[in-house]
């Protein structure tokens, strides 16, 4: 029997939003599935474009950044710098014919337990639909 | 602003004006390309005593390094100092400035609309007298040299933005002779004042360099549908960027990539046994030195928007991987989402500086 695909999507939450967000959704018992792995960053801003390109090379399958909603930031501006990064990397992916769809910003702030499920649930589906990164098989990245 | 008529060669016109910026003491420092005495080749030299500009060729399609790079390390020694510049070379700088590694305060900057440099290996080769002759009536007509570096030919950015003092070769004149230098700026006039030559009041007219352009366009569009031409994607990633040996020599000539710690000689790609015996927990095999496609990818994302494709990186890398055709082709669209042009005005911040509150709603 072939061993169902889970997807690995590595997950770089704020502290002061979307990983306090993970946290509510945890505590709720909301559910959501363990494709999410979770690694805290004091803002969102922090996520420098190498984090997402190695994790997308050393083949996570997909690749979420959680922040502050804009104008929320607990640096003030942060989430707003992330967001412009975020657009640089994505372009690059798509001038390279790379798939961008492994990539996702999403803005959920610390009372939104159910959009963090929802969100986790949704990116999990679409991943599922690209299925396997290729970079998991291909050896000599 | 004055326009001086030049009735000689436009290079050894620019070589009189820095001779005498630096005999009547308003310059203490020139920084021009200098035909090296002892063999064919060029060089970048900075030169302080006029006795020294015998060998100096200020416009030669020759770039060793690329002198905004350069600039960066003399520019705020306070000393007055006039360079010429090819006009990427010009918009290296002003990106240098912009993340405060550079200062206009006391520089005369002289370019020209350039028609492209020779790549290093003809410059090495000592081939660069021969092909000048040929070179020069193509570019006088407006033509695009097809031996010069791939960015070159494809570079819509030949007119300078920002010099203080204009040459134009390229278009309307026999490259040389009857040729115009503009004195763009307050600066230029200050400097320039008693220099001899006939003055005018010419306006420089880029609509002459229209059939350039339009060259430069076409080339363009060929070299960036060169860079998919076998799909894109995953696969063809590693068709352009498997051949890297990792030297890093296309960032260290790099004018942008300034950072006097690149992220990827830290303490950060130190690789040791847990490096190893993780990836290789995962993986079967893995490529020596690791990370070379990472490194490539790393520099797109955080500079390709300020590439102003002056051809160092892949003039120089040993396998002939065409970095610089990639960043060009990248870099255009990752600008473009700024509404940015790399060099274009000094007072404009980097993109990764600034932000709006409102824009990229379809992110998040």
């Amino acid at each position: 029997m072939k061993k169902e695909f889970t997807p690995r999507i590595t997950s770089f939450l704020c502290k002061w939003c979307s990983y306090t967000g993970a946290d509510l959704a945890g505590t709720a018992r909301l559910q959501y599935p363990t494709s999410i792995i979770p690694i805290q960053v004091m803002c969102s801003s922090r996520v420098d474009p190498v984090f997402l390109i190695k994790a997308f090379l050393n083949g996570s399958d997909g690749v979420l950044i959680g922040g502050c909603h804009p104008g929320d930031c607990h640096y003030e501006t942060g989430n707003y710098h992330a967001r412009r990064r975020f657009a640089i990397v994505k372009s690059v992916f798509d001038s390279l014919g790379l798939e961008s769809k492994r990539l996702k910003l999403s803005w959920i702030s610390a009372s939104e337990g159910p959009k963090f499920a929802r969100v986790a649930n949704e990116y999990t589906e679409e991943i599922m639909k690209l299925g396997e990164n290729p970079t998991r098989k291909s050896i000599f990245l | 602003m004055s326009s001086i008529i030049i009735d000689t060669s436009a290079s050894r016109k620019v070589r009189e004006l820095l001779r005498f910026l630096l005999e009547s003491g308003k310059i203490d420092a020139a920084v021009t390309m200098r035909k090296i005495p002892e063999d064919s080749s060029y060089d970048l030299a900075l030169i302080t005593d006029a006795s020294n500009l015998d060998e100096a060729v200020p416009i030669v399609p020759v770039m060793t390094v690329n002198a905004g790079q350069v600039l960066s390390s003399i520019s705020t020694s306070g000393k007055k100092i006039a360079v010429v510049l090819k006009p990427c070379e010009l918009r290296a700088f002003v990106e240098l400035v912009k993340r405060e590694q550079g200062s206009f305060e006391n520089l005369l900057t002289i370019s020209h609309t350039c028609g492209g440099v020779f790549p290093l290996d003809l410059v090495a080769a000592g081939k660069i007298e021969e092909l000048l002759p040929k070179y020069e009536k193509i570019i006088s007509k407006g033509e695009v040299p097809a031996n010069t570096r791939d960015t070159c030919r494809a570079c819509e950015h030949f007119i300078p933005m920002n010099a203080d003092i204009t040459v134009a070769v390229a278009g309307d004149c026999e490259s040389g002779k009857g040729c115009v230098m503009y004195l763009n700026t307050d600066k230029a006039e200050e400097y320039a004042e008693g220099f001899s030559g006939e003055r005018g009041e010419l306006k420089f007219d880029p609509s002459a360099l229209k059939k350039m352009l339009d060259a430069r366009l076409l080339e363009k569009e060929k070299l960036f549908a060169s860079i998919t031409e076998d799909g894109p994607g995953l696969d063809r990633l590693l068709d352009t960027f498997g051949k890297c040996i990792g030297c890093h020599g296309c960032n260290s000539v790099c004018p942008i990539c300034y950072c006097l710690l690149c992220d990827f000689e830290s303490a950060n790609f130190d690789y040791n046994l847990p490096y190893f015996e993780e990836h290789l927990s995962r993986r079967a095999a893995l490529r020596l030195p690791p990370d070379t496609i990472f490194f490539h990818l790393g520099r797109l994302t955080h500079m390709s928007f300020s590439c102003v494709g002056c051809g160092m990186c892949s003039d120089v890398c040993p396998v002939g991987i065409p970095v610089a055709a990639v960043f060009r082709k990248t870099g255009e669209k990752t600008a473009a989402l700024f509404d940015y042009v790399p060099g274009r005005d000094v007072e404009e911040s980097i993109p990764v500086m600034v932000y709006k509150e409102e824009e990229f709603s379809d992110i998040g």
